[in-house]
């Protein structure tokens, strides 16, 4: 028995988000007394595998395959099916995450297992397998029941933490069986921003809104972030105004985000902007308008002009950093 | 060229979510419905792929599994512009038996393009489409943001982090669309309303399946406590609270 986590790699190296996958699969793995296993899919240095262990990986099935040049979700489909065959998993977990979104439901096809996409916790039980997920672009929870043997969860990123264990950590070479045909979309080209801190991989959010009115005002945003070692994101408006590149929106209709701290500066909150932050650990609003919705979900909040307030953040973290 | 669109029926993305029977029921009263978002966006890209390739796009067909009480969404995605409709008669349980159903009838009609969200705004599955494609044995395309026939050549590009990626693939195949794929939905206009009455939909009975997952309660996420307010004149406290209350900088 086991559970088996897809650790996806960027480049070669895991990334926070992939020790949290373990952390959270080795709770699952204690409570069914069952082990972890890692499954790598590309070119990873046997010391970067081996970091899973830290996590509470015993096992890491590590697939380097010279056809392999990028995400393929039947090939990947097929290769994740033989490791659950192979280490007898009873649980899949994945990243709810691009990847996760595009294999999982194939391999719930695939194994007749049934997938809970988007999950916040570990099963509340596993007789039957029961887990709690969100609905309704986040606003409203659902306990959800799976009625097969193996089931498949995708879980939402920043929601459960990263937990230290150490443990004894094997890394065995995987060759599982692929056909030619099994290949059937090809990369042709690959378009990508560097050095950027990615708005899912953020710790920190910070987001304006129209409020921010006009793109020339966006270098306090960009201040702030980069002194909070923060990721920058706007509401739906601002994005599709051209203000600002659209993989920064964020919403039901952009990205859903679990930071630690989210900064909305002129935005108003609407529900739909509200469903894909809703999840933030801490919520800042800065806003002129003291009944603006964005306050009813914020932590923290200041009625005021964007314009005015957030040089002042900035001077304050300044200090703070200073001190 | 057939292009095959599924389209989800969800309540409207303001609606005020309720539950009855015990929190164990979605309630829909006076709720709103709706073409699920980027379902919507995905017919605007495919009528818009038809109108520049005219005579390449033979049809554009909506699929829906659900009861009668959906029908009225099914016949706005005509109004938008699709050609013909299919609806198969069952509840939607879940995906698993959502897939089911749509490959049944994808089948028979020999699609070569079938179009799906990336998640449906009712129980956000993320799922459906990739389900379909693997019931199929079709190539997917997931986190698509953009879609083009150019010299008769599919292109489609899909968000990777940080980026996007082009690829090349085979027909028929299936793309989950998202963010991109089209900027503004369609809206009817009035000649679309009024053919749309007089546009085959057809109805189809289901297949036998099963759901893999029952959705057996809800709950509304735990109210927040109340937003503490700061001094606009005094930004520091904000950013003291922040580090030493809140410790998140
Ligand atoms: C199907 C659907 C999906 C959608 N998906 C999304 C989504 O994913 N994400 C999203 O963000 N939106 C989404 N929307 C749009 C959403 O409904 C709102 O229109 C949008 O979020 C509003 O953006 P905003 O807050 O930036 O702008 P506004 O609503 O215009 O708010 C601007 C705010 O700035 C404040 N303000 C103005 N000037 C200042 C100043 N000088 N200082 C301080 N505050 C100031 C105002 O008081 C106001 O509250 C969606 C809509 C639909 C119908
Ligand atoms: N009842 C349904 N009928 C037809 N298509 C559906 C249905 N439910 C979901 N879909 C399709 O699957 C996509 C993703 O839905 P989901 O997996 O439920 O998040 C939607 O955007 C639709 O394209």
């Amino acid at each position: 028995m086991s559970v088996l986590v897809y650790t996806e790699n960027w480049d070669g190296k895991f990334k926070k988000l992939s020790f949290e996958l373990i952390s959270y699969a080795n709770e699952i793995a204690k409570k069914l007394n069952s082990t972890v296993v890692a499954l790598s899919i590309g070119n990873v240095a046997e010391d970067e595998l081996k970091l899973l262990g830290n996590y509470g990986a015993t096992k890491v099935l590590s697939v380097v395959h010279d056809k392999i040049k990028g995400l393929d979700n039947q090939v990947f489909t097929s290769i994740i099916a033989q490791a659950v065959e192979k280490e007898k998993s009873t649980v899949v977990v994945f990243a709810h995450n691009n990847t996760g979104k595009a294999i999982a439901p194939r391999l719930s096809v695939r194994l007749k297992a049934g997938l809970v996409a988007g999950v916040t916790a570990v099963p509340a039980s596993f007789k039957p397998f029961t887990v709690v997920k969100k609905v309704f672009t986040s606003k409203a929870l659902s306990t959800v029941v799976v009625n097969t043997p193996v089931q498949i969860v995708t879980l939402l990123q920043n929601t459960y933490g990263i937990i230290e264990t150490a443990t004894p950590v094997v890394v065995e070479a995987f060759h599982p069986q692929i056909q030619d045909a099994e290949f059937t979309t090809d990369i042709k080209e690959v378009s990508k921003v560097t050095g950027k801190i990615l708005l899912t991989d953020a710790e920190i959010v910070v987001s304006g809104g129209r409020g921010m009115k006009g793109p020339e005002n966006w270098g306090v945003i960009e201040e702030l972030a980069s002194l909070l070692g923060a990721a920058t994101a706007c509401s739906r408006p601002v994005s599709d105004e051209g203000w600002r590149p659209h993989d920064e929106h964020t919403g039901q209709t952009g990205k859903v985000i679990a930071p630690n701290l989210y900064i909305a500066a002129g935005i108003s909150g609407a529900i739909q902007h509200l469903g894909g932050v809703s999840g933030s650990k801490c919520i800042v609003a800065i806003n002129k308008d003291p009944d603006a919705p964005i306050f009813e979900a914020a932590d923290y909040g200041i009625v005021g002009d964007v314009l005015k307030v957030l040089p002042e953040m900035i001077a304050a973290v300044k200090e703070l950093k200073n001190s | 060229m057939k292009i095959c669109i599924c389209i989800s029926n969800v309540p409207d993305t303001t609606t005020k979510i309720k539950f009855v029977n015990n929190n164990t029921a979605f309630d829909n009263a006076g709720v709103q419905w709706i073409i699920n978002p980027w379902d919507e966006l995905a017919l605007t890209r495919a009528l818009d792929l038809k109108d520049a390739n005219a005579g390449a796009i033979e049809k554009i067909t909506v699929v829906n599994v659900g009861l009668a009480d959906a029908d009225p969404t099914i016949r706005k995605a005509l109004a938008i512009g699709a050609d013909n409709a299919i609806r198969i008669n069952a509840e939607p349980k879940d995906a698993y038996f959502i897939a089911t159903q749509l490959a049944e009838v994808i089948k028979k009609e020999a699609f070569d393009i079938i179009l799906c969200g990336i998640e449906s705004c009712d129980y956000n599955g993320s799922t459906v489409g990739g389900m379909l494609a693997e019931m199929l044995a079709y190539p997917s395309v997931s986190s698509a943001s953009f879609l083009d026939i150019q010299n008769g050549q599919i292109i489609v590009k899909r968000e990777i982090d940080g980026g996007q990626e082009l690829l090349g693939t085979k027909l028929p195949f299936i793309a989950i669309v998202q963010k991109g794929i089209a900027k503004e939905p369609r809206i009817p206009s009035m000649r679309g309303i009024m053919t749309a009455k007089t546009k085959p939909l057809q109805v189809v009975e289901a297949v036998a399946g099963e759901p893999f997952l029952s959705y057996n309660s809800f709950e509304l996420p735990k109210s927040k406590a109340a937003c503490k307010k700061i001094d606009p004149e005094n930004v520091k406290e904000l950013v003291n609270l922040l580090h030493n209350e809140a410790k998140v900088i």
